[in-house]
């Protein structure tokens, strides 16, 4: 009892010293945090709160009373044919573009990574969209498939086929939309699994030729695609989070018309165009959810790097 | 499959100044153990991945078995090889990395393929196969490791599933590039144990890279010791110890490194050593400057002879090393072993005086290679 | 045949580069097209009439294309101003200081990281409306004025940054803020550009905010400015259009083949490390 009485007097001692220097320090770290920790709750945790309230509420921008209606909203959302519609559109929208955008970048980045002094330019003609502003370039992807005037229909005509009216036909809209979206990610994702396969260490594509791996299905099955695992989850997850978002196409290419909106778009229509607010944070909502649920994966990868 | 012979004719990689090889010449006889050891740099991994396959060859022919292989994939030269790194699958479980070499061989492409695999292999070949690596994990004791994966392992445990994933197939030869330079001190001892008695028990022809002279020589039924992009000398470990060829030689191997002292050769063909005839007689045609190499074991403490100044000893257990600068020289800096209870009897200044058997002394011209050279009458006498 | 082996993954390299490129190259070759030739669809590189004056002035005259450049620079650069005077002290705080609450703030920013600003833009906008802010460069930049994606990537950098010199520098005298700003954030300058890089990028290409604000066309960054043009311009002129599509993606894609590794690294930091 002695002992341990004895050793307590000087750790009580330490502490108390110590904590007028660390006090000094914690509020030195608490103004460092203040500008940000308010930005992070006047731009994320207010609005949040803000939306929850709004969703269960018929409040319009403007209007003179508000009602709480409960969660009439979420059941309206769901018997709302333009709603359901603009979730269908993005689903097929992220059916088209999650596959393609995936495995054409793969195969592009396969290809690339081969190369080894034209490597850099492939590289940037394959990442060029990623950086251009959508808006101008889906205004040239209309002129491009024109009917009448576009090349892309020249071509078809050319090879004996009927011209085909990418985006007057409400059948071709979303499809026709998704291809330009995978236009737009597949070099972000190519950038992405070149990455990865930089990663994977030379001497196990070796350690596989001297097993007998002599084929390149062989070495891909072996090594590349295994070793590409987490970089592949990771780029599903960013391609579905980004299919989920699309809007600018919209915007440009057909304004919501011919039963062409999307998910954000509507929401857009909604919240801003139309002012009924209540119904679009109810919306918004159903929107954050799906993202979220997308997220888990990606927040995963990076909280890994956080705690390793 | 029996041992395979291995035969380098005239390897060059690289060319003009910067060749990373020189035309070797090497033959690798079925069953030996041949260690490839040099500083970094000197091209023996270069080799190596050459013999597997993994580079090819700028000039030269790498035949095994007597055939041809310098255009041949490395996966159709049936050599397994032990990497470094270890270079083992981390989505893989120990059995699936010890059995891929296996299937990959056994197994058509259908049956390797991911999910419809399984239909399409034979469950006689899959069989065969795990029996195969419940042999190779038993050999390495790994056999309750079967179900980890590589990251689960200690670096020891890692070695051994890339050894087990050597030796599941029977190799015409193991090529082995640093394996143990990963592994902390006691454990690289007791592996290279372990290493001497599979290749005992296997009888298969080993390739073993090191930059490290004692595995080479503990190990090695010959070694290949290589510098610059040559073979300096290819011999047994006592050939290298007790004859180096050159001066590159002498200094890699043996610890403590050997002592070299600048001697000239007189035009009589006599050794100077500090103005002072040694019993030692060279051809005449190496008349000129010379080195002399001298290894720690074959100086003894003397009444007489050349006055040392002791400036540290070391303690190795069974035996003492001491270090010392020479009176006639003080840039010149000696070690000599002397066994643990031999007593060091300097004087009040810390000297003693040394001397050596003639004939143990190893003599190299200016051109750094092994002089011959004979005792003269004075040291008979 | 093995040359012809060697020759494949160019040719299957170059067919889908064609297709990556046709938009760019239709563009600028419209752009400077007159408008008789726009039903000519062959892809030969001179036109027949060099309209490219035409075009150009026409895309400038007709909207106010200075003004929406200015615009996006005045957005691009207040925003990432901000965003870096507000992140490298959290980040530096986060991953060098104790405090209380620490772990709380560090889940709360990677929580935020989840969060698109197309969730937050409703609740953003009523309250931009009450306090009258709309339609103003202020609003078009506020919702961004916190990167919780920079602090999270500037702390993953601290956090690599020696303990040793930290204190070192603490008893030679340096204050935290010099330390912050002038030590810890030095060493971390590749983060800075590609941070910097993906900011720029991701508010030049926005359109989603400002069309939410932003009503004033004089006030429109690029992309609301070449939506506002192409519906002036309804189809009709194609050759203006397509100069002003190519004025409005000519910055970000000079500099991008300017500087090719920064641009690729910052993009997709988000992805990578």
């Amino acid at each position: 009892m002695t002992v341990a009485l004895d050793m307590d007097v000087p750790a009580d001692v330490t502490r108390t010293r110590r904590s007028t220097t660390e006090r000094r320090m914690m509020w030195r770290a608490f103004l460092f945090v203040a500008p940000a920790c308010l930005l992070l709750a006047a731009i994320y945790i207010i609005p949040i709160l803000v939306l929850a309230v709004f969703s269960v509420t018929d409040y319009q921008l403007g209007a003179l009373s508000t009602r709480f209606i409960g969660f009439d909203n979420f059941t309206h959302a769901f018997s709302d044919a333009v709603f359901l519609r603009s979730l269908k559109n993005t689903v097929i929208y992220a059916v088209i573009v999650i596959p393609l955008g995936v495995f054409l970048a793969l195969g592009v980045a396969l290809l690339v990574y081969n190369r080894k002094r034209s490597r850099a330019f492939w590289e940037a003609a394959y990442f060029l969209p990623v950086t251009a502003t959508l808006v101008a370039m889906a205004t040239v992807w209309q002129f491009l498939l024109h009917p009448s005037i576009g090349p892309v229909n020249a071509a078809i005509k050319w090879f004996g086929f009927e011209p085909v009216s990418f985006l007057s036909n409400p059948v071709l809209l979303i499809p026709t939309m998704a291809m330009i979206g995978v236009w737009q990610v597949l070099g972000f994702n190519m950038v992405l699994f070149l990455a990865g396969l930089t990663a994977i260490p030379k001497d196990l594509y070796e350690a596989a030729r001297l097993d007998g791996a002599k084929s390149p299905i062989d070495r891909f099955l072996t090594v590349t695609w295994p070793m590409l695992g987490p970089t592949t989850l990771f780029v599903v997850v960013t391609t579905s989070i980004s299919a989920f978002k699309v809007f600018e196409t919209v915007a440009v290419l057909t304004k919501g018309r011919f039963g062409s909106e999307t998910l954000l778009f509507d929401l857009y229509l909604e919240g801003f165009e139309y002012s009924n607010t209540g119904y679009a944070a109810a919306l918004t909502l159903i929107f954050l959810v799906i993202i979220l649920i997308l997220s888990i994966g990606q927040t995963v990868h990076l909280d890994r790097k956080v705690h390793y | 499959m029996t041992p395979q012979s291995l035969d380098l004719t005239g390897i060059g990689k690289g060319f003009g100044a910067d060749d990373v090889l020189k035309t070797i010449d090497l033959s690798v006889r079925p069953g030996e153990f041949l260690s490839l050891v040099g500083m970094s740099g000197c091209g023996k991994s270069t080799l190596l991945r050459i013999i597997a396959g993994l580079e090819r060859p700028d000039r030269g022919q790498v035949s095994i078995g007597g055939t041809d292989v310098t255009e041949t994939d490395p996966s159709d030269r049936n050599l397994a090889m032990v990497f470094q790194s270890y270079a083992l699958y981390p989505h893989m479980s120990v059995r699936q990395n010890i059995a891929t070499p296996l299937r990959m061989r056994r197994l058509s492409l259908g049956a390797r393929m991911p999910l419809i695999g399984r239909m399409m292999s034979s469950a006689n070949a899959l069989q065969e196969i795990e029996a195969s690596v419940m042999q190779a994990a038993e050999t390495l004791q790994i056999a309750h490791l079967l179900d980890r994966k590589p990251a689960q392992l200690s670096g020891g445990q890692r070695q051994r599933v890339a050894l087990a994933r050597a030796l599941v197939r029977s190799p015409a030869a193991f090529l082995m590039d640093e394996p143990l330079s990963n592994l902390d001190a006691k454990l690289r001892a007791h592996m290279r144990d372990e290493l001497a008695a599979l290749h005992r028990r296997l009888g298969a022809t080993f390739i073993y890279v090191t930059h490290d002279q004692v595995e080479a020589m503990t190990m090695s039924d010959r070694i290949a010791l290589m510098s610059e992009g040559r073979i300096e000398q290819l011999g047994t470990p006592d050939e290298l110890y007790g004859q180096p060829a050159t001066l590159t030689v002498a200094r890699f191997i043996g610890t403590p490194s050997i002592n070299l002292l600048p001697v000239e050769i007189g035009a009589e063909g006599v050794v100077r050593l500090f103005g002072q005839d040694l019993p030692i007689a060279a051809p005449v045609r190496h008349a000129g400057p010379a080195t002399l190499g001298l290894r720690a074991e074959d100086l003894t403490i003397t009444s007489e002879g050349l006055p040392l100044r002791v400036f540290r000893t070391e303690m190795h257990g069974a035996d003492r090393f001491v270090h010392g600068h020479l009176l006639a020289d003080e840039t010149q800096h000696l070690t000599l072993r002397l066994s643990a209870g031999e007593q060091l009897a300097a004087d009040a200044d810390g000297i003693i005086h040394i001397s050596f058997a003639a004939g143990r002394a190893h003599l190299f011209g200016a051109d750094e290679a092994r002089i011959a050279t004979s005792l003269t009458e004075r040291a008979a006498a | 045949m093995a040359r012809l082996r060697a020759l494949l993954p160019n040719i299957i390299l170059a067919s889908g580069a064609f297709v990556v490129l046709l938009p760019f190259y239709w563009m600028f070759l419209t752009s400077i097209r007159s408008p008789a030739e726009i039903f000519d669809v062959s892809l030969w590189p001179i036109p027949k009439v060099f309209d490219a004056g035409e075009n150009y002035a026409r895309a400038a005259n007709q909207v106010p294309m200075a003004r929406f450049m200015l615009n996006g620079v005045i957005v691009c650069l207040g925003i990432l101003i901000v965003q870096v005077l507000t992140a490298v002290p959290a980040a530096y705080a986060l991953a060098k200081l104790k405090f209380p609450g620490r772990k709380l703030l560090l889940t709360l920013v990677i929580a935020a990281l989840c969060v698109p600003i197309q969730a937050l833009a409703l609740p953003l906008f009523v309250g931009l409306a009450k306090l009258e802010l709309l339609n103003s460069y202020f609003a078009m930049m506020a919702p961004f004025f916190l990167s919780v994606f920079a602090i999270f990537l500037f702390h993953q950098s601290f956090r690599s940054y020696p303990d040793e010199i930290i204190e070192a520098a603490r008893m030679d005298g340096f204050s935290e803020m010099e330390i912050c700003w002038g030590l810890v954030l030095r060493g971390s300058l590749p983060s800075l550009a590609a941070f910097s890089v993906f900011s720029v990028v991701a508010h030049w290409n926005d359109l989603y905010w400002p069309m939410i604000v932003v009503t004033d066309i004089n006030l429109a960054p690029p992309p609301l400015g070449m939506l506002f043009f192409s519906d002036v311009e309804s189809g009709a002129n194609y050759g203006a259009l397509m100069a002003g599509a190519a004025i409005i993606t000519a910055p970000m894609l000079v500099c991008f083949l300017l500087a090719r590794r920064h641009f690729i690294a910052g993009i997709t930091m988000t992805g990578v490390k």
